[in-house]
């Protein structure tokens, strides 16, 4: 449970963070937020479920198998994050 | 007394240097223990021990010296074996040497200049096992102790390829790791040049290529491999594993991989001759499945840890163990014996667009599995065109075992065990 809301910059600070430990050696600054992240930075099916957990851990807000299609891009997990955390 | 040797490090790889102790003379020691770790061409591995008893003694000093796979490491004194002391109680106590285990609780003769290193190193001097003459605390063994601390895997690859003894290394990194930019601290003068009896360390990425074609070019020059490939319809086992998962929390979410690793763990229990290693112009069928992964590393490299006794365990513990396994591959935290134990092995390049995978077997080995990726595909049900997620199941194995009709029946088994997924 969330105890408040995430701004969705907030939200992207920690996509990031989260991804900066599964995939190190990419360069935020080149990452296209609007494309599909398994496909721009190669990750594989393990790479993506460890980035779904982090973003967990660190927002404590539950990612159900039905809304992982809205974690393909950063904007779109960010957008996620957001309106979850609006939610409560 | 037990000599504690170099074990194997898996296909090819025949050489490692010592990177550190994790225990020290005195130490109790059982089955399983990290005793020590290594760097290979593959990455730092954690070694373990499979005695159980006392360290008596530490035969090698961690440098960048390559040690023969065999080689002596240290000596353990199984636990029934008891101190010569106590053996002879009615003799004046004899000279024990070093090789003894200090007494616990034993008081310890520090003198000030090491009292000032262990000070210097962040060595709590009273936790440090002495080994010298009547309890004294030697520079060797607070250098020893200050070696056990956390080392991030950049830092002693660096380390090693710099010449700088680790242990005069002042850590900033979190919980008293030393990271790399801890060793651009190092004087010149306490950077200690380490022997090498051979060129350098290589840049790592060469020489996990390096360990990759030694492997790969002896596959293909000793075993003579058959592949075969068979479509296997996913429908079931997909939407048995969406149910599944539509009722589990994000950490407890299982991946069509781990569906797999159990589907051909399973499979390979039924036609055993593609299970097990051929060694000395023989093959030997192993009872236990060791489920080989193949896993790609980010920054390039492949390497294949085991899941031991996959088809032993449930989906749920699967997923745990591939889980783990992937982690510890990406940041170089693979045990020896994982390294060395596959008894087959599963490929799954699925993830990223490979229509069907073509691998081959990886010495020792007999056997291995390739996946690809699970796409839609038209198949013809009951007469009719129909659109279902397929996977192609591509089996490579080695003709001086098996041939193509056993292999068959492997591929067989496989597609059965997925049209089954509840029972997995």
């Amino acid at each position: 449970m969330t105890t408040k809301t995430l701004a969705k910059g907030d939200a992207v600070k920690v996509i990031y963070d989260v991804l900066a430990d599964i995939a190190p050696e990419v360069d935020a600054s080149e990452i296209d937020m609007s494309v599909d992240l398994t496909e721009q930075l190669d990750l594989d099916s393990m790479d993506y479920l460890h980035w779904l957990v982090g973003i967990n851990a660190a927002t404590g807000i539950e990612i159900p198998d039905r809304d992982a299609s809205h974690f393909m891009t950063i904007d779109g997990a960010a957008k996620y994050l957001s309106d979850a955390s609006a939610k409560g | 007394m037990i000599d504690f040797t170099l074990p194997s490090l898996g296909a090819d790889m025949d050489e490692a240097m010592l990177v550190g102790w994790l225990v020290s003379p005195g130490d109790e020691v059982s089955r399983g223990d990290i005793i020590a770790e290594v760097e290979t061409d593959k990455g730092v591995m954690e070694v373990e021990c499979w005695d159980e008893g006392i360290i008596d003694e530490l035969l090698v000093e961690p440098s960048a010296t390559r040690l023969a796979v065999g080689t002596p490491l240290a000596r353990i004194r199984p636990m029934s074996e008891a101190p010569a002391v106590e053996r002879e109680p009615d003799h004046e106590p004899v000279a024990v040497g070093v090789a003894a285990p200090p007494p616990p609780h034993v008081t310890r003769t520090v003198s000030p200049p090491v009292r000032h290193l262990a000070h210097q190193l962040g060595v709590d001097v009273d936790s440090v096992a002495p080994t010298g003459p009547e309890g004294t605390v030697t520079r060797d063994d607070v250098r020893r102790a200050a070696g056990r601390r956390r080392v991030s895997p950049r830092a002693r690859r660096l380390a090693m390829d710099m010449g700088i003894d680790l242990s005069v290394v002042s850590p900033t990194g979190p919980e008293g790791m030393v990271v790399v930019a801890d060793l651009g601290d190092v004087e010149p003068e306490a950077a200690v040049p380490t022997v090498a009896t051979e060129p350098a360390a290589d840049d790592p990425a060469i020489a996990m290529r390096r360990a990759i074609a030694r492997s790969m070019a002896r596959s293909n020059r000793e075993i003579p491999q058959y592949s075969l490939v068979t479509q296997i319809d996913m429908k079931r086992a997909l939407d048995w594993l969406n149910d599944a998962n539509a009722e589990r929390p994000v950490t407890a979410r299982l991946l069509p991989a781990a569906v797999f690793a159990k589907a051909t763990a399973l499979a390979l229990r039924e036609v055993s001759e593609l299970n097990g290693h051929y060694v000395d112009d023989r093959f030997e069928q192993s009872d236990d499945i060791h489920l080989g992964m193949a896993i790609s590393l980010r920054t390039g490299g492949l390497v294949a840890p085991a899941i031991r006794n996959a088809d032993a365990l449930t989906l749920d513990e699967l997923m745990a163990a591939l889980d783990d396994l992937v982690r510890r591959a990406r940041s170089w935290k693979l045990r020896t014996s994982e390294m060395a134990s596959a008894t087959a092995t599963l490929t799954n390049l699925g993830d990223r667009g490979v229509g069907t995978a073509f691998p081959i077997v990886i010495p020792p080995q007999v056997a291995i599995v390739g996946l690809g990726r699970v796409m839609d595909r038209p198949v013809a049900i009951d007469g009719m065109l129909a659109v279902r997620p397929t996977v192609d199941a591509t089996l490579t194995a080695d003709h001086r075992v098996s041939d193509g009709h056993r292999g068959g029946l492997f591929l067989s088994a496989l597609e059965q065990r997925l049209q089954e997924p509840e029972k997995l």
